[in-house]
């Protein structure tokens, strides 16, 4: 037995044992356990959403240079760090799945690519609006704006490749190496700023250093950050507690759990 | 932030376009997200529950079919 071989072993026993957290990779208790989470992470994000727009709005100052079209800052920056952080998620997952042979990373991976493109064109459409009154241009072929570009591109192969493979195992997989490829992008898009001289300007907020705008703006955006977080778990949950039924749709719980839901639905 | 008036928060300073241009297509992206979702998953329960009919129906019609 090889060492993988070993190591996968090692897993499906956690898998099954009712005390390990591995357990929700099986794909009947992911089913049961993000029928609790994808409630929860959608109040959330409604919630913080509401608190943070409240605050985008009513309680963040006009910018000193900007005047009032830097509010667009509230959803630019979040939907770009969404958009980078949701491919590095589907790498990972694809990781996770291509070693482990666990079908529910995968499904996630699936799961999470339509959000991610949904944030990823968020970035480029509030970036092109915002640059037009501040730059005076839509869209320059800068480093940072090409590798965004791009990471759009590879949200839609992603999708497209992954539809275009009937047999859902080879799907898996063939999805599974490009967001582990296409991943490499990121790290471009982020130092982009720093490494090539870019219309776009520098990164205001970073682990390093002390943020380059107000407290009040960055605790607005910070708080659309976690909205948009929120909104992205719950969005990918729901989703891929939606594909595991279908993949599962031969099993009795499957069944049951359908019948449950279209009964509970008919009660309410 | 005190707007003053609600013409002069719509307004944005001149820069409404580009401001509400950003909210809105996001707003509408993210209703679009939901609802799609939303009816997928009530197409597959639906579809999941009926298969547990059609199985019961195969079970019925076939009774000397040996389990896999």
């Amino acid at each position: 037995m090889s060492r993988i071989d070993a190591w996968r072993a090692a897993t499906e026993t956690k898998m099954r044992s009712p005390k390990s957290w591995w357990r929700f990779a099986a794909p009947k208790e992911f089913f049961w356990l993000t029928g609790k989470l994808v409630p929860g992470f959608g109040w959330a994000a409604a919630l913080l959403a509401v608190v943070g727009l409240y605050a985008a709005f009513f309680v963040a100052p006009s910018d000193f240079r900007q005047g009032e079209v830097y509010r667009v800052i509230y959803i630019h920056v979040p939907a770009a760090w969404m958009s980078m952080i949701i491919y590095l998620a589907m790498a990972f997952w694809g990781i996770v799945g291509l070693t482990l042979n666990t079908r529910v990373s995968f499904i996630l991976a699936h799961a999470l690519a339509p959000t991610g493109a949904l944030w990823c064109f968020v970035a480029l459409w509030t970036g092109a609006l915002w640059g037009k009154p501040t730059w005076g241009t839509y869209w320059a072929w800068d480093a940072r704006m090409t590798s965004q570009l791009l990471l759009m591109f590879l949200y839609l192969g992603y999708i497209a490749l992954v539809h275009s493979i009937e047999d859902p195992r080879r799907a898996d997989r063939a999805g599974a190496i490009l967001a582990i490829v296409g991943s490499l992008n990121v790290p471009i898009i982020y130092f982009s700023v720093q490494w090539w001289n870019t219309l776009h300007q520098g990164a205001s907020v970073s682990l390093t250093k002390a943020p380059s705008m107000a407290t009040v703006m960055l605790v607005t955006m910070l708080i659309m950050t976690f909205a948009a977080w929120s909104y992205s778990i719950a969005v990918a949950l729901a989703r891929a507690r939606t594909m595991v039924l279908l993949r599962e749709a031969h099993t009795d719980w499957a069944q049951k759990a359908a019948a449950a839901m279209i009964a509970k639905r008919e009660a309410e | 932030m005190e707007w003053g008036s609600w013409s002069a928060f719509w307004a944005m300073g001149g820069k409404a376009p580009f401001v509400w241009g950003s909210y809105f297509v996001t707003g509408a992206l993210i209703a679009f997200e939901v609802l799609q979702l939303l009816l997928w998953s009530r197409r597959v329960a639906a579809r999941v529950a009926a298969a547990a009919q059609w199985n019961a129906v195969d079970e019925a019609s076939e009774p000397a079919k040996e389990p896999e």
